[in-house]
């Protein structure tokens, strides 16, 4: 019995496992660092010509689950003569112990140190991720600027939404792409792979100029920033001739014809999210005027209805997963979301498989829809995002819902049913006032006793969630002054008492909060420009990880580095965050292509203003926000008037078919 | 898999005396309720392929009744300790066989224990010249096998290094290489015997 029986684990030539694993069982949850899930891809390493390693920059159990990771992953790893691996976040314990031991930052696939790779592509849904970045270059032993790296050294590439307005890091990255990724990882590979075939011409420098000439790849060192003596930019441009003045985000049309992710990760670990999500589409134009996802992604693409359910199918029998997600910024505006629902519901009946919509629309036909999803018995909460908790404020974020449509539909939820919805908002939007967040307390109570009047039951409740607004680049609020941090919680204690001034409704309300200090880092984070890069790396100096984590973000950390290295250009926090931009301020950003017309942003930001609403093109005339023709998009949208295929979900055990890679 | 009834259905499965984290192990096992019977040859296979590489998944039988914890009395352990030369881990074996109780701490969920780490272990010895230690190296390795009973709370192979510590002082430089060999029910000879083996029927299902 002392023969071990299990074949070991194929270690790969280049790998640092043999280093890492006598380290794993000195940290939490080792099992995050170890890879070989189902989905996973290990490739031989001789044998590819182009090599990605992609991250994710926080912990596993967040990072694994993103969508946009998952996707890039397999659309490379697809190519034979590509491989691509991932490597995510490392906890504080285990860099310290990889800093004593000299382990290098490395790939959970086959544990290869990432500097290595040709390139290292970093994905940025949030700006709290940057200290961890400066964590992954300096564990991979690349130089932490840019400046300093040298044809030893991957190509570092930013993308995802914060990528946007990638300045603030600018220093750190090599490039970075504003947009989809699916076309732009492969463009970027074909030019590294002939880059390569050609015996590297020009090295490094040659490398980069042939990537920013795509015109959508951003290089920061080739363009120079001059500032005013007062602080404000003068101007950004190239600093090379054949370097585009603007460099163009991506989008990606017909989905249909990129149906990712196909094989789906199955994580070792525990995650923040465990099933098969779909992207149901992309874009949304609802014009809220504080989202940027919202105007950086459009127009509005639709995945048909047969994509999704084949998809859906194939994922969910690749992954054995229970749970589907069906996807987008407003799932609930596809235009055939109906027969979506229902026709999945009706597929799944009966089996464990149980299907959730992130939807946020206050109306009935949400609740319909959640009706038909919960078909299964699993009643998961209802959510609702009114986001402003007054008319007035509603109008100016442009979030056309009424007071009486609100209570309405919830009361619609409860005499269907659900026990318990939930309700959020935003503090520190442009304009507001005590008294445009007094109202949601206001909102709350009716909402409860409407309920309670409705279904003759005290058994019912609500949770009002609040959090502090970050104006964002690319979006009408990209002028707007922040609230200060002080203002933002005074706001949140007042709403507190005027919910609980009424003991029997307040028992009933659950009141959650995010508190206005790490917003306003966010704001600085997300409107920086590249002199944010030196608080970044001050911050991160002093032992700044895992920003997004409560437990290990510290404001005062953020406040100190702020002031600390700002005053040498004429600037501070406050100059960041709470100052109101003009009209003819250059925006760090300015150079950035998101498609929106500037003019028409401006447009629409005197419109918040004056409370004036903006309609949805999808339903009204074009607007003329200036993405369809500067991007030669247009919208793709149903119905196709087709059904869901009938497929039968199958049973059974699932049995190897092939060769297993 | 079969789900629990209820509001939120949870999948049927337990998992006996499962090794602590940090532990190789060459035997574990677990026990899985299913929807409707399937052949636990394609059964083994389909685990097998849906796992990560170094979980292999050995063997299935059909559960014949009884409960699988129950069948598990005994741990036998395999431990590597670099850098202890066999003769200092002989001496400590010796003082701690001797030894009627040997207490040691534990932090547990329930907060720091202290606890007998001498009556749980039937058999400790320290494995002279015959194996090699699995990676080769010019430094001295002792290595300790034994066999643990299953009580609670629980004696594990940290705690067993714990009692040499408090009886001889032994303390290895570097951590040490643990690995189970096998687990299942205790014969009165000493002998750990396949949990499975009883469900197995004399047939062999899975094929070894
Ligand atoms: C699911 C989800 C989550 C999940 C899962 C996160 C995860 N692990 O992926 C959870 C609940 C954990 C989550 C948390 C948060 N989220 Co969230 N989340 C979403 C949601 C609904 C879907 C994201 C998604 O999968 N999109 C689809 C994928 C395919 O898109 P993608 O990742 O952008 O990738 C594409 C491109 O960006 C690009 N790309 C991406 N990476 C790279 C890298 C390279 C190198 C290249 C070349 C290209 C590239 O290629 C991809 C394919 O085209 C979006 C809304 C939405 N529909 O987008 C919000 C959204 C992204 N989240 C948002 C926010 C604010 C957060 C939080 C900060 C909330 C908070 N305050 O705590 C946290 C941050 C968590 C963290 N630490 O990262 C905002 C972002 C706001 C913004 N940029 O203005 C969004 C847009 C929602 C919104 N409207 O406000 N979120
Ligand atoms: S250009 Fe017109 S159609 Fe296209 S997203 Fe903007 S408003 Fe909608």
């Amino acid at each position: 019995m002392s023969v071990p029986s299990t074949t070991p684990r194929p270690v790969a030539a280049n790998s640092v496992w043999p280093r890492l694993e006598p380290l794993l069982p000195q940290v939490t949850k080792p099992i995050q660092y170890v890879g070989g899930e189902l989905g996973a891809v290990v490739k031989d390493w001789a044998a590819a010509t182009v090599r990605w390693a992609l991250m994710y920059p926080d912990a596993y159990e967040v990072g694994l689950p993103n969508q946009g990771v998952q996707i890039l992953y397999e659309v490379l790893n697809e190519l034979p003569d590509v491989l691509a691996e991932r490597t995510y976040a490392v906890w504080p314990d285990l860099e310290k112990l990889m800093r004593a031991h000299g382990v290098p930052q490395f790939t959970v696939d086959a544990h290869r140190p990432v500097r290595d790779f040709d390139l290292f592509g970093v994905s940025f849904a949030t700006e709290l991720g940057y200290t961890n970045l400066l964590t992954a270059i300096d564990l991979a032993g690349i130089p932490l600027l840019a400046a300093d790296r040298t044809d030893a050294d991957p190509v570092i590439v930013a993308g995802g939404h914060a990528a946007f307005n990638p300045e603030p890091i600018a220093d750190f990255i090599d490039a970075a792409v504003l947009g989809d990724g699916e076309e732009a990882v492969l463009e970027i590979t074909t030019i590294v792979r002939e880059w390569k075939a050609e015996g590297r011409p020009g090295g490094r420098d040659e490398l980069l100029l042939r990537l920013a000439r795509t015109e959508s790849v951003y290089v920061p060192r080739f363009y120079d920033v001059d500032y005013l003596p007062d602080g404000r930019i003068q101007r950004v441009v190239p600093n090379r001739a054949d370097v585009p003045f603007r460099v163009h985000k991506r989008t990606t049309m017909d989905l249909d014809a990129w149906p990712y992710p196909r094989k789906p990760l199955v994580p070792l670990a525990e995650t923040v999210h465990e099933r098969y999500a779909v992207e149901i589409f992309r874009g949304c134009t609802r014009g809220c005027r504080f989202c940027q996802a919202g105007m950086i992604t459009r127009p509005v693409r639709e995945r048909s209805i047969t994509t999704v359910g084949q998809m859906v199918q194939q994922g969910l029998e690749f992954s054995g997963f229970h749970e589907v997600g069906l996807l987008s910024l407003s799932s609930a505006d596809h235009s055939e979301i109906g027969d979506m629902c229902s026709g999945l519901a009706e597929q799944y009946q009966g089996t464990n498989v149980s299907l959730s919509l992130p939807s946020t629309r206050v109306d009935a036909f949400n609740i319909e829809l959640a009706q038909e999803l919960s078909r299964n018995g699993r009643r998961t909460g209802l959510t609702f995002a009114p986001e402003g908790g007054s008319e007035r404020i509603r109008r100016v974020i442009n979030k056309m819902v009424s007071k009486d449509d609100l209570i309405r539909t919830v009361v619609t939820a409860y005499t269907n049913g659900w026990r318990q919805v939930k309700l959020y908002f935003m503090c520190g939007l442009p304009t507001e006032t005590d008294a445009d967040v007094l109202e949601i307390a206001d909102m709350a109570h009716e909402v409860i006793k409407a309920g309670r009047a409705a279904t003759g039951s005290k058994d019912i409740r609500c949770t009002v969630s609040i959090g502090g607004f970050v104006p964002k680049p690319h979006t009408p609020f990209q002028w707007a002054a922040m609230e200060r941090p002080e203002v933002i919680d005074g706001r949140l204690k007042l709403l507190k008492q005027a919910i609980n001034a009424d003991r029997s409704l307040g028992r009933a309300i659950g009141f959650r909060y995010h508190d206005g200090e790490p917003s306003l880092i966010e704001g600085l984070l997300s409107r920086g420009d590249r002199r944010v890069g030196a608080v970044i790396r001050r911050v991160w100096e002093n032992g700044g990880r895992f920003d997004g984590w409560s437990e290990h973000f510290s404001y005062q950390r953020w406040v100190d580095a702020a002031a600390e290295t700002l005053p040498a250009f004429g600037v501070d926090l406050d100059w960041y965050t709470t100052r109101e931009r003009d009209e003819l301020e250059v925006l760090p950003w300015d150079h950035l292509d998101s498609g929106l017309d500037k003019d028409w942003l401006w447009q629409d930001w005197q419109d918040a203003l004056s409370e004036y609403e903006q309609d949805d093109c999808r339903w009204t005339p074009c607007f003329d926000c200036g993405v369809c023709p500067a991007m030669d998009t247009e919208i793709q949208i149903g119905p196709t008037g087709r059904k869901l295929l009938p497929l039968t979900p199958v049973n059974g055990l699932k049995l190897p078919t092939g060769a297993q890679q | 898999m079969a789900f629990s009834q209820g509001f939120t259905p949870h999948p049927k499965i337990s998992y006996a005396s499962a090794a602590p984290t940090g532990v190789a192990s060459e035997a574990e096992y677990l026990e899985i309720g299913l929807r409707e019977p399937v052949d636990p040859a394609q059964l083994q296979v389909a685990l097998d392929n849906a796992l990560s590489p170094g979980l292999d998944v050995l063997d299935a039988v059909v559960a014949a009744g009884g409960s699988l914890a129950d069948r598990i009395g005994a741990s036998r352990w395999r431990m590597e300790l670099p850098e202890v030369a066999p003769a200092v881990l002989a001496q400590a074996v010796a003082a701690f066989t001797e030894a009627e109780e040997v207490l040691v701490e534990r932090m547990t969920k329930q907060g720091r224990r202290t606890f007998d780490s001498r009556g749980a272990v039937v058999s400790i010895d320290v494995d002279e010249g015959s194996a090699t230690p699995s990676v080769a190296s010019a430094v001295p390795c002792a290595i300790l096998e034994m066999v643990v009973r299953q009580v609670t709370p629980s004696v594990r192979p940290d705690d067993v290094l714990s009692g040499l510590r408090v009886v001889a002082g032994l303390e290895p430089p570097v951590a040490p290489k643990v690995i189970r060999l096998a687990q299942g029910t205790l014969t009165a000879q000493g002998v750990i015997v396949d949990p499975l083996d009883a469900d197995r029927d004399g047939a062999a299902i899975g094929g070894r």
